[in-house]
């Protein structure tokens, strides 16, 4: 096999692993702070998917303009999912959540065949066939828009948390969360805003996403379930941890399809969270509980 | 407390003169040998990965009703369950149906989900019509409730060698080389399987240089396409589905490889959805696969019919053998003259259909319930269309080759 496809299928598989890690990013900051693994992390991706289509079919709006308001209408939407329904189940044992956010999985992904049907949509944007090369290596452009993307909104919620005062009470409350309480902070105010933050992510990742795979209503359970490889993998969390987890399992994936067998992609993903959960449970950039 | 019915001699009066009235009208039925429609299940993938196959599927169902009538055929009430693109999913809707009274099975694409509702339907002692299946396991169990209009994998395979020999001596050229690539579901596995077990029966001009199984759930089939392009082949050889098929010219297109021809032995590569989502990128793929005979009188009908339900679809394999898996369960219903399972099944094993719309003398079943008489079509996808190109006898283009580059259509 000559040396370029080794090297097209890393590029491919780095790009695609950085969209992962952005989707898997919303799972983590989450479950870091408000401490609700959400279920329906992969339908709610689905929803910005659809979102997309809709408005790239009706008003030809491309995917990459589209990428903030999608956004901002997840933000909305996880914000008030967590204002109205979840922070009533904050305080209630672990499989209430569960099935909460299992059957709001199970609705958006009815509602969407209801709405939308059983076909694939896609979005055919004008560089939607498009690739650059540079010698021999050939990069999908769509993939490498959609990298590019995902770098730069991490790169804006890094900073986020680091530097924006609401970003550093975020944090508070989910390093102490008695110790939030008493210095004053709203902190179901601040779960709803980490929630609105955590799908204004997946919403993005879903923007770019459709620039990469088709939608169908049954596209969600498939990410919900890669999303948390990729963050307990990576460490569940950690905001680094999910992009490294997503990229890990982007380039396992594409180079294990080429040196054994495509069939045994999703086998090697799954093969490293094994080994992960064995040798260092709490993910590779994960803190140790006590 | 019961109520008391005060019968006057008024309403006495009434009640004989609305018997009177009905009885011609029950006699009249019972004089046309009219009877109660028979409760037909039909089980397709509706919703999961194969939805857009099944719901495809679903069309052939929509448009036979007016047909079966213009044919003198019983009326047949149709009751659909979805399978979920699901082995045990198809399995519970199937004991569903039953229990629910369904008389005679339909379905359901895949090899596997029939395969499981095919242990349910000899279980229960209900006739099972295949559409579309090819494993060929599924008609080599013995079963006697089990009937299937639809080629075996090896009739598919031993076809599509036969066809393509047809096309390669009408173009005086061939490819040296072909990388093959399939889906890693029960029917994949069995065409890969059957594909080294037939091929060396032609004369085929090429080797198989490389063999990729992948996922039919697959996202993204960059990679696979990578590995393929890097084998150095003339050709694509493939089986697959249609999410896959799409998926496969997208990442031709990137990678910026146009190969010699591509060559399907599955479904997915000649689908409407295929044809419309991909436009120009959808021309030039050849498919050897089951087919209409676009020569037959009800295939015309049947054309005619789905043009009226759904203008701008193209007549495919999904509503052709779909359409005659009812056809079947009406003709049966007729000649059986009862909905009793056995009877039906009886009915169904002497079947001869001979104006009918696939290609091949008709609808006959073998004692192991297989119709072995079906013939493969190759044709080929050319402006949104479906040109004929073998058997000479249901041809009605020339083929195209080598395939035009994919960088002058974008």
């Amino acid at each position: 096999m000559p040396i370029d496809v080794y090297l097209n299928v890393a590029v491919a598989g780095i790009l695609t692993g950085l969209v992962y890690g952005l989707m898997a990013l919303g799972l983590s900051v989450i479950f870091g702070v408000v401490r609700v693994v959400n279920f329906a992390h992969g339908e709610m991706m689905s929803i910005a998917m659809y979102l997309t289509v809709l408005l790239f079919s009706g008003l030809h709006l491309d995917p990459l303009v589209m990428l903030v308001p999608i956004a901002a209408v997840l933000f909305v939407f996880g914000y008030a999912l967590q204002a109205g329904l979840i922070n009533p189940f904050i305080s209630r044992p672990e499989h209430s959540q569960f099935l909460l956010l299992v059957a709001l999985a199970l609705i958006i992904v009815n509602a969407l065949l209801i709405l939308f049907g059983p076909d694939a949509r896609t979005v055919q944007t004008s560089y939607a066939f498009d690739s650059f090369q540079w010698g021999a290596l050939i990069v999908d452009a769509t993939k490498l828009y959609a990298g590019a993307a995902a770098i730069i909104a991490a790169a804006l919620l890094f900073a986020f948390f680091r530097f924006a005062p609401v970003g550093k009470a975020i944090r508070a409350c989910a390093d102490n969360y008695t110790g939030a309480l008493v210095v004053g902070l709203d902190v179901k105010r601040l779960y709803a805003l980490t929630f609105g933050i955590g799908a204004a992510c997946v919403g993005a990742a879903g923007v770019m996403m459709t620039l990469i795979v088709d939608v169908t209503p049954m596209i969600g359970p498939a990410y919900t379930l890669l999303a948390f490889v990729i963050v307990i993998t990576g460490g569940l969390g950690s905001m680094a941890g999910a992009l490294l987890g997503g990229l890990l399992i982007g380039v396992t994936e594409a180079l294990a399809g080429l040196l054994f067998t495509p069939s045994a992609k999703s086998m090697f993903a799954f093969a490293i969270l094994v080994l992960v959960l064995l040798f260092r449970p709490q993910g590779i950039l994960g803190k140790r509980s006590i | 407390m019961p109520r008391r019915i005060n019968i006057t001699r008024r309403r006495l009066l009434a009640g004989a003169a609305a018997t009177g009235l009905a009885a011609p009208s029950i006699v009249r039925a019972q004089g046309t040998g009219a009877r109660a429609p028979l409760k037909v299940g039909v089980l397709l993938p509706r919703s999961g990965f194969e939805a857009s196959i099944g719901q495809d599927c679903q069309r052939g169902v929509d448009i036979a009703p007016a047909i079966l009538r213009s044919l003198g055929l019983p009326e047949l009430t149709v009751m659909n369950a979805d399978t979920e693109s699901n082995v045990d999913v198809a399995r519970q809707r199937a004991e569903k149906l039953i229990n629910d009274g369904a008389q005679l099975l339909i379905g359901a694409f895949d090899s596997g989900q029939t395969t499981a509702i095919a242990q349910v339907a000899e279980q229960k002692g209900i006739p099972l019509v295949i559409n579309i299946a090819a494993a060929p396991d599924i008609t080599e169990q013995g079963y006697k409730f089990v009937f299937r209009n639809f080629p075996t994998a090896p009739m598919i395979l031993g076809d599509a060698f036969e066809n393509q020999m047809e096309l390669f001596r009408i173009i005086g050229s061939a490819p040296k080389s072909v990388v093959f690539m399939h889906v890693n579901d029960t029917f994949g596995t069995a065409m890969a399987k059957g594909i080294n077990a037939v091929m060396p029966k032609f004369n085929v001009p090429y080797k198989i240089v490389d063999e990729i199984a992948y996922d039919p759930t697959a996202r993204d089939l960059s990679v696979e396409v990578a590995k393929a392009k890097g084998s150095n082949a003339d050709a694509l050889l493939l089986v697959s589905r249609l999410n896959d098929a799409m998926l496969i010219t997208r990442e031709l297109v990137k990678q910026r490889w146009t190969p010699q021809a591509i060559l399907s032995m599955g479904p997915g590569w000649y689908e409407d959805q295929y044809l419309k989502t991909l436009g120009k990128l959808s021309d030039g793929p050849i498919s050897f696969v089951p087919f209409e005979d676009p020569n037959k009188k009800l295939a015309k009908s049947l054309q005619a019919a789905l043009a009226k339900a759904y203008p701008g679809l193209n007549l495919s394999t999904n509503h052709v053998y779909t359409f005659e898996a009812l056809l079947i369960a009406a003709d049966a219903y007729k000649r059986a003259g009862t909905s009793d399972p056995k009877g039906l099944a009886d009915a169904i094993r002497t079947t001869n259909i001979t104006d009918n719309v696939s290609i091949g003398p008709g609808i006959q079943f073998n004692a192991k319930g297989q119709n072995d008489k079906l013939k493969n079509g190759a044709i080929q996808n050319r402006g949104g269309k479906l040109a004929t190109l073998a058997p000479k006898a249901a041809a009605n283009a020339k083929p195209e080759w080598p395939m035009g580059s994919y960088a002058n259509r974008t």
